[in-house]
C-alpha cells in the first residue's frame, strides 16, 4: 500500500531545502506588537515546532504564513523570494497550506465536498459549469482510505466524524492539493490520546514524505515526538529556539510551563 | 518509496468495496425538505377533506398562482439564508423595482423595456449595496437590510407622492412594450380547460435552476461552505465576499422579476405595497428547511414553503373561515418548521 502523501509531494525540493525562511518578522496591530523578532527557517522534511501559551504570538505567527494577515517588520521568504501574502490563495498559490484546529471542515457538508471545497473538479470551465461529483466521490474516497481514514460513507456531513478524523482529513486534503508547507495549528489540542496519536502519526508521514511542516502547539510532549527544531514563544518574542538534538523533552516542558519563573515560584513555595 | 501510515481504523477495511446500506428512514432524516414535505401533505389531505371547492382544478390554479408570487422571491431567499445571511428589504424591493418601471416610462414616454432594463439595473444595484455593507462593515445583515427596508419603503411612498401626486402609479396598459411584456412577466394559458398562470412556470424555473446550482455546481458548495463556516471557506480559498454579494443579489434580482409580475398583471402599482411580505419569503425559506444561522436547508424546500403558504391562503378562504386565522397558521408554522429544521440539522450531524 503506497501512501497519497509521497505521491502527491512534490519531489523536487530535497530533505532540508528551505522552504520558508523568517528573518526578523514581527506584526504590530495599531500600538501593539502582537509579534517581534521571529527567525523561523522551515525546510523540506522537517518539522518546527511552535510552542507557546495563549497569546504568546503563535496564532499571528500563523496568519502571517497563511495570508491572513500580512508582517509589518522583517522579512519573509518563499523558495528564497520575498513576499507579503494579502490572502490564504495567495499563500495556497506558494503550495502553503493551513490546517486549523477549530475551522479545518464545515461540519454540515458532506466529506467529499470538504474535501474538495475551494477546488473542486468541474466538467467544462463556464460559469456555472456543473460539478464532476462521481470522480470527486471516487477520489476523495481512495485517498482517505490510502491514508487509512476509515470513514464510513464518503457522502455524510463531515460533523459526523470524531475530531481526531476531520484533522486527517483536512491534512489529507492539504496534501493532495499539493501542500509543499504543511501548517497545522493546534492540531492535538481538543483531541483525547488516542486521537491526538492519529494525528501526529500523519504529521509525521508528511514530514517523511518531504514536506516542511510547521506543527504549533502548546503540548511540549505531542511536539517532542515530531519535531526537529522547537521553538518557544512568549509574549510575541522568542524565548528559546534550539534544535532537536540541542535540548531534552525535560528543558523543553520546563521552558514551557514557565522556566525560571517557575523555578523561582518552586524556591519560594518551598516547604 | 513509500510511507505507509498505519492506523488502527475501528471499522475493517474488508467493507471497503460496498458502501454501508443505509436505512431509508435515514436518508430521508438527512433531507431538508423532509418536514416541509410532510406538512404539505397533510394541509392538502385536511383541507380536501373540510372544503368542498378545494378540490377542484381551477381552485389548484389559484393555489399555485398563490403559491408563485410568494415562492418567486423565496427561492433567492432560502439560497441567501443557506449562506448565513438575511433579507428583510425584499418586500419593498419587489415595489420599488415595479414603481421603477412604470414612473419612468410613463413620465418619460419611454418603451416598457427600457423601464424594465433600467429598474433591473437599479435593483441589482441595491442587493450589491446590501451585500458590500455586510461584507465591510461586518454589522448583521438583519440590521444592514432593515435599514435598507425603511429607506426604500419611505422612497417608495415619496417619490411615488413627488411624482405622481398620488399613491399609486399611472395605468400603464396602452403604452409601447405592454403586450410583449405582458407575455413575459404576466400572461396566463390553458392547460385541459385549466388556466395557469406564467408566473408559475416562472416560479419553477427559478426553483429548479436554483436547486441544480446548490447542489450541483461549485457557486452552490460555496454557498454551503459560506453559511456553513464562513471562516474555514475562507480559509480553503473560497471568495467568501463575492458569494455573499452574489446572493444579495440574486434576491434583488427575483424582488425585481416579481416587481415586473405585479406591474404587467395590474397596470398600475400602490406605492405602500409590499411591507410585510419579506417575513412570507423567509418563513417560506424556514418551512422549506432552510437554517436561520445558515449553511443547510433547500432551494425546492423553499418551492414547498410556498405551496403550503398558498394552500393555506386559499384553503381558509376555502372553508369559509376568517381570514385572519391565517397569521395564526403562520406563526405556528414557523415555530414548528424551525423546531422540525433543528432536530434533522441535529440527526444529520450527530455521530454515527
Amino acid at each position: 500500500m503506497t501512501d497519497t502523501i509521497s505521491e502527491h509531494a512534490q519531489r523536487t525540493a530535497e530533505k532540508g531545502t528551505p522552504l520558508i525562511e523568517m528573518d526578523g518578522v514581527g506584526k504590530a496591530y495599531g500600538p501593539i506588537r502582537a509579534l517581534e523578532g521571529i527567525n523561523l527557517t522551515v525546510s523540506a522534511g522537517e518539522v518546527a515546532c511552535v510552542l507557546g501559551d495563549n497569546g504568546a504570538g503563535k496564532s499571528t505567527l500563523i496568519k502571517i504564513m497563511s495570508g491572513l494577515h500580512s508582517h509589518s517588520e522583517g522579512s519573509l521568504r518563499v523558495d528564497g523570494n520575498e513576499v507579503s501574502f494579502s490572502s490564504p490563495r495567495e499563500s495556497l498559490d506558494h503550495g502553503i497550506a493551513t490546517v486549523y484546529q477549530d475551522l479545518a471542515v464545515v461540519a454540515l457538508m458532506e466529506v467529499w465536498r470538504n474535501f474538495f471545497l475551494g477546488s473542486e473538479l468541474r466538467k467544462g470551465n463556464f460559469p456555472l459549469a456543473p460539478l464532476d461529483i462521481p470522480k470527486m466521490r471516487s477520489i476523495a474516497d481512495s485517498e482517505l482510505k490510502k491514508m487509512g481514514i476509515a470513514v464510513k460513507d464518503i457522502n455524510q456531513p463531515i460533523g459526523t466524524l470524531s475530531g481526531g478524523q476531520r484533522q486527517c482529513v483536512a491534512i489529507a486534503r492539504a496534501v493532495y492539493f499539493g501542500a509543499r508547507v504543511l501548517i497545522l495549528d493546534e492540531p492535538t489540542a481538543a483531541l483525547g490520546v488516542k486521537q491526538s496519536g492519529v494525528v501526529l502519526k500523519y504529521t509525521a508521514a508528511a514530514r517523511d514524505a518531504g514536506l516542511g511542516v510547521v506543527f504549533i502547539t502548546h503540548n511540549p510532549h505531542h511536539a517532542y515526538m515530531v519535531g526537529d527544531h522547537f521553538i518557544i514563544l512568549k509574549l510575541g518574542r522568542r524565548v528559546l529556539d534550539k534544535r532537536r538534538s540541542e535540548v531534552s523533552l525535560e528543558e523543553l516542558t520546563a521552558e514551557m510551563a514557565g522556566g525560571q519563573e517557575l523555578a523561582e515560584l518552586s524556591h519560594e513555595l518551598k516547604r | 518509496m513509500s510511507t505507509t501510515v498505519a492506523t488502527p481504523s475501528t471499522s475493517p477495511t474488508k467493507d471497503s468495496a460496498a458502501p454501508p446500506k443505509k436505512s431509508l428512514l435515514t436518508v430521508l432524516l438527512a433531507r431538508p425538505e423532509l418536514g416541509a414535505v410532510v406538512a404539505a401533505v397533510v394541509i392538502y389531505l385536511f383541507f380536501f377533506a373540510i372544503a368542498d371547492p378545494f378540490r377542484s382544478l381551477p381552485a389548484l390554479s389559484t393555489i399555485l398562482y398563490t403559491s408563485s408570487v410568494i415562492g418567486i422571491v423565496a427561492v433567492g431567499v432560502a439560497l441567501l439564508m443557506i449562506g448565513g445571511e438575511f433579507d428583510l428589504s425584499a418586500g419593498v424591493s419587489v415595489t420599488a423595482a415595479a414603481l421603477t418601471t412604470s414612473m419612468i416610462c410613463y413620465e418619460l414616454r419611454l418603451n416598457l423595456w427600457v423601464g424594465v432594463l433600467v429598474s433591473l439595473v437599479l435593483m441589482l444595484l441595491i442587493g450589491f449595496i446590501n451585500g458590500y455593507l455586510v461584507v465591510k462593515t461586518g454589522i448583521p445583515s438583519f440590521l444592514v437590510t432593515l435599514s435598507t427596508f425603511f429607506m426604500l419603503q419611505g422612497l417608495n411612498l415619496g417619490v411615488t407622492q413627488l411624482v405622481t401626486g398620488t399613491v399609486a402609479t399611472q395605468n400603464v396598459s396602452d403604452m409601447d412594450g405592454y403586450d410583449s411584456a405582458k407575455a413575459v412577466f404576466a400572461s396566463s394559458f390553458s392547460v385541459g380547460g385549466v388556466t395557469v398562470r406564467i408566473s408559475v412556470l416562472w416560479w419553477l424555473v427559478f426553483a429548479l435552476l436554483a436547486t441544480w446550482i446548490l447542489l450541483r455546481t461549485r457557486v452552490g458548495n460555496w454557498i454551503f461552505a459560506v453559511g456553513g463556516n464562513a471562516a474555514s471557506a475562507r480559509a480553503v480559498g473560497v471568495p467568501v465576499n463575492k458569494v455573499k454579494i452574489g446572493l444579495f443579489m440574486g434576491v434583488s434580482f427575483l424582488a425585481w422579476f416579481l416587481g415586473q409580475h405585479i406591474l404587467f398583471q395590474l397596470s398600475t402599482v400602490q406605492s405602500g405595497q409590499g411591507v410585510g411580505q419579506e417575513f412570507r419569503y423567509i418563513i417560506a425559506a424556514v418551512v422549506g428547511g432552510a437554517l436561520l444561522t445558515g449553511g443547510y436547508g433547500s432551494a425546492i424546500g423553499s418551492a414547498i414553503g410556498a405551496f403550503i403558504f398558498g394552500m393555506t391562503t386559499q384553503g381558509i378562504v376555502y372553508a369559509g373561515w376568517d381570514p385572519s386565522w391565517f397569521f395564526t397558521f403562520l406563526g405556528a408554522m414557523l415555530l414548528i418548521a424551525v423546531m422540525v429544521n433543528l432536530y434533522v440539522k441535529n440527526y444529520a450531524t450527530s455521530r454515527r
